[in-house]
């Protein structure tokens, strides 16, 4: 895509407003995203942080308000805005009944660019899933679906990715396989908005936090900043407990996992 | 926006076709169930019923394609109503395409799905003893009749498609357009039915697709029915196309 040199933010989210019927989900929410960052929007189940993303996207109409997406107007220019973004959402949207190939081949094809099949065979190398590839969808593990999701989005190098909450329903290692390809993606200058209602989610990934509570945006900064927001620290002495998810990996070892979940669907 | 409409189209066509052609179940359950029902007409109650004609599968035939049609098109509304659940009608919508391709896509492997049916069904007539004596204009007439009334029906279902709120919703809004035929020249000619039910036969729109069919299968002058045939098709189609449209915006707004 065409990479504009300027400093105006990847999103602009000025004053949105959606309601559907009674339900005021969204009440005022500013936010901007600086481009090539990793932004989290952090809230509770129904806090409307799929409803931003909708609108985002232009999947949803505001009701007030206004957005732009890499420079785009969300409500004037929605093709343009399509070009620029890709979106995963909450479920994999794969094809169960096509290979994994012939949906990162089909995704090339809708985004005309040149030489699908070979865009299809880079993406699968990279995601790991070369031996699957030829495979119906239907046959994959959730990680695996998952991983096909967001490299069909990743096709024709889009400014803006949309994920919300990627990771949701995943196991422990199928979960640092995604956190590492958000990273990939931010190091390659993409800008990332992420949903998510886990909180080490955002504090591993995300240069910027936001969190949305009953419709607004409530804090919004650095990880640093936001702990500021509370009273400092205090000094205690705890014993370092393993967390469970420490016990299952050390226990299991990476490589038997992928194992598993290649293996338990074929 | 229009640039790519041909093009999109054609991809998402080419998906929905492999749909199919993995699951070629579908396509054999829906001509299964009227090939069942043409057998059991044809070598059970045949004998007894009086059509005027000595062959009583030309004269079932027309018919028992209008009910293979009008079921296989439920498989159109559990399809798109699958997109709809699994999210991937949203990524498509959320990608610069020309967002009608991916309701043309679903409509011309309803077109392509239903052909191959009625194909099979007529072979199967054929070995049931289907004679025609049709040209080749009375057979290319007969598949745009069956195609536009594919159409039209199609489009109905995309309506239910759009709407439904269970897969069972989806599939279940064309049990209605399966009778149809039933109480229809279709099966028996319309004389010997009771007034009311007669007049409701008579003007409903299978009665001029059937005789309509049945005349150029039989090589005769089609009549008025064709022209009735036609409007019934085209209004239901124009009337389908509408509430498509409006279901349609009503989803994505």
């Amino acid at each position: 895509m065409t990479s504009t040199t300027t400093p105006q933010p990847a999103i602009r989210v000025q004053n949105l407003e959606k309601s559907f019927k009674d339900l005021h989900v969204l009440r005022g929410v500013d936010f901007d995203v600086a481009p090539g960052s990793i932004f989290a929007l952090l809230g509770s189940n129904g806090a409307g942080k799929t409803t931003i993303v909708r609108i985002l996207s232009t999947l949803l109409r505001a009701d007030a308000g206004a957005a732009t997406v890499n420079g785009f107007a969300v409500s004037t220019d929605p093709l343009r805005v399509r070009e620029s973004i890709s979106l995963t959402g909450q479920f994999a949207a794969v094809d169960e009944i096509l290979s994994g190939r012939e949906n990162l081949v089909l995704v090339a094809r809708l985004r005309h660019l040149p030489s699908p099949g070979r865009i299809a065979d880079d993406l699968l190398a990279r995601f790991d899933l070369t031996e699957a590839g030829s495979r119906r969808v239907s046959t994959y593990s959730g990680g695996m679906r998952r991983r096909l999701d967001i490299a069909m989005s990743l096709i024709g190098q889009p400014a803006v990715v949309f994920l919300d909450e990627p990771t949701t329903g995943l196991d422990p290692e199928a979960r640092l396989d995604v956190w590492q390809v958000i990273k990939e993606l931010s190091a390659q200058g993409t800008t990332v908005l992420l949903t998510t209602q886990y909180l080490d989610e955002a504090e591993q990934l995300a240069d910027r936090i936001a969190i949305l509570h009953q419709g607004r945006i409530i804090a919004n900064g650095t990880l640093a900043e936001l702990k500021q927001l509370l009273p400092p620290a205090t000094v205690e002495y705890v014993e370092k407990q393993p967390s469970l998810e420490d016990i299952f990996l050390a226990l299991v070892g990476n490589d038997d996992v992928r194992e598993t979940i290649g293996k338990d669907k074929s | 926006m229009t640039t790519h409409l041909l093009d999109d189209t054609a991809s998402l066509t080419g998906r929905s076709l492999r749909h199919i052609t993995r699951s070629a179940d579908t396509i054999i359950t829906t001509a299964v169930t009227p090939i069942a029902i043409m057998l059991l007409f044809v070598y059970v109650f045949g004998g007894a019923i009086e059509t005027g004609t000595e062959n009583y599968v030309n004269y079932l035939l027309p018919g028992i394609l209008l009910i293979a049609i009008a079921s296989g098109i439920a498989y159109t509304a559990v399809r798109l109503f699958t997109d709809m659940q699994s999210g991937i009608f949203e990524r498509f919508h959320s990608m610069p395409i020309a967002r009608s391709s991916v309701l043309w896509a679903h409509v011309l492997t309803s077109l392509v799905s239903n052909a191959i049916t009625v194909v099979i069904i007529v072979v199967v007539g054929l070995l049931m003893g289907f004679r025609t004596s049709a040209s080749l204009l009375s057979w290319l007439t007969v598949a745009g009749i069956l195609a536009l009334f594919t159409l039209a029906l199609t489009w109905l279902a995309v309506v239910a498609g759009l709407s439904a709120k269970s897969v069972d919703g989806a599939a279940g809004f064309s049990y209605p357009l399966i009778f149809l035929p039933f109480i229809s020249s279709a099966f028996v000619p319309t004389d010997t039915m009771p007034a009311p039910v007669r007049f409701f036969a008579e003007n409903q729109p299978v009665t001029s697709i059937v005789n309509t069919i049945q005349d150029l299968f039989a090589g005769e002058p089609v009549g008025n029915d064709i022209w009735i045939a036609l409007g019934w098709c085209v209004g239901i189609l124009v009337l389908g196309y509408v509430l498509a449209m409006a279901a349609y915006r009503r989803r994505i707004s």
